[in-house]
């Protein structure tokens, strides 16, 4: 069984949300859902690690989620969109200062990128 | 006969929805975003839309992973705006037009549109924004509406002609319903943006402006962008500009601009805004 390749594959620095990554990400994504919840939400504040096991989170991506490593979080399957609550839902950011994380730079850099877009 | 009296292209950031709750409408990094929708809502009211068609992607409100729809259409008498886990206002529930909604259904699924129907729905930002930066001035909403949801989130997305094609069928259905409506079709999201992986906060200007200009007059060079071009030149969340097509396809052969704008960067975005009626 193998899964097949696509040509956005190879574009860089991108990980597009297909079946592969969907089918991966698929606990990371559903917890997320979860948080649109406010009990949900506190829950998972309460003891962020129990509420990942409760959605079936690898160690693996349990673990990313507890360091807020956002590219990592993708790299396993998470969708941005679903990411961007549980962001909101631990305190660990927003989607421009994940954006920000996944580039390695500061929230203020990744905002003078974006306006830098203007001179082009 | 109801009468597609035009059509609105928009991007749906969520946190021009925040500028909108927490009044930044002339603060002076919202304010040329603002100021470029002005001449839309005048449009808007000298048109006076019954219904409008907003065609969106779902963020996880509505619908999730487990079940994935590439069409779906709007059938109830009301829709309820809800917790997001995004941070956002909820917003107060729009009025549908379920009779209207159903003769969408049977004209376009026998025409081979294959959408799934939704006697309960609830609308995201992806919905509200364009809805608010139109009417968050008034006390109620002043239209009824129709969501038209498209999966921009999980591939494969439907391609840029199929969602077209899908237009094209739409603005035929709207065109026979019996009754005297106005309708205005809003195409919503974009322009480019990417916001996860090391290309997270990529934006293409050139390729917004190009996009914009083309749908006037040139759809059909849109409608060829595979969806690896589209990621390539507006982002993996660029994508969603797909749904303008829906819009475009639905207002016929050919056009007239009534307004354009566009701002950079908004969050993440390049964000657009067109109005436009059939020539």
């Amino acid at each position: 069984m193998v899964w097949a390749k696509h040509d956005y594959d190879d574009i860089p620095g991108t990980y597009v949300f297909d079946g592969r990554r969907s089918a991966m990400g698929y606990p990371i994504n559903k917890m997320c859902m979860s948080f649109n919840h406010d009990e949900n939400r506190q829950e998972f504040n309460a003891n962020p690690r129990a509420y990942c096991e409760k959605f079936g989170l690898s160690e693996e991506q349990t673990q990313a989620v507890l360091d807020n490593d956002w590219l990592r979080i993708v790299q396993l399957g998470g969708n941005i969109y679903y990411l961007a609550k549980l962001g909101i839902a631990g305190g660990g950011g927003t989607v421009q200062s994940m954006g920000a994380q996944m580039t390695g730079m500061t929230v203020d850099d990744f905002k003078a990128k974006l306006f830098a877009y203007r001179e082009e | 006969m109801a009468q597609i009296v035009g059509g609105v292209i928009t991007s749906h950031i969520p946190a021009i929805g925040n500028a909108i709750t927490n009044k930044l409408q002339e603060d002076p990094y919202w304010k040329p975003l603002f100021d470029g929708y002005a001449k839309a809502r005048e449009w808007m009211e000298s048109v006076e839309p019954d219904i409008v068609v907003v065609v969106y992607n779902d963020h996880g409100l509505n619908f999730f992973l487990d079940k994935m729809p590439t069409f779906a259409i709007g059938a109830a008498s009301e829709y309820h705006n809800a917790d997001e886990g995004w941070g956002l206002a909820t917003l107060h529930s729009f009025e549908g037009d379920i009779e209207f909604s159903w003769h969408l259904i049977e004209k376009m699924i026998p025409a081979g549109i294959d959408l799934t129907i939704c006697q309960e729905m609830l609308i995201d930002h992806g919905f509200i924004v364009p809805m608010s930066v139109m009417w968050s001035h008034l006390p109620a909403w002043p239209v009824k509406a129709v969501p038209f949801a498209v999966n921009t989130v999980l591939m494969p997305v439907p391609t840029a002609q199929r969602c077209f094609d899908v237009g094209v069928e739409l603005g035929k259905a709207i065109a026979s319903y019996p009754e005297d409506k106005k309708v205005v079709i809003f195409g919503t999201g974009g322009m480019s943006h990417q916001l996860s992986g090391e290309r997270a906060g990529f934006i293409n200007k050139q390729f917004d402006r190009a996009y914009m200009d083309k749908i006037i007059d040139r759809p059909e060079e849109l409608c060829r962008l595979t969806h690896t071009e589209l990621i390539q030149q507006a982002g993996a969340e660029g994508i969603e500009l797909i749904m303008w097509l829906v819009m475009r396809g639905a207002l016929g052969k050919s056009v007239n601009v009534v307004h354009r704008n566009y701002e950079l960067p908004i969050s993440n975005t390049g964000s657009g805004i067109m109005v436009m009626e059939q020539a």
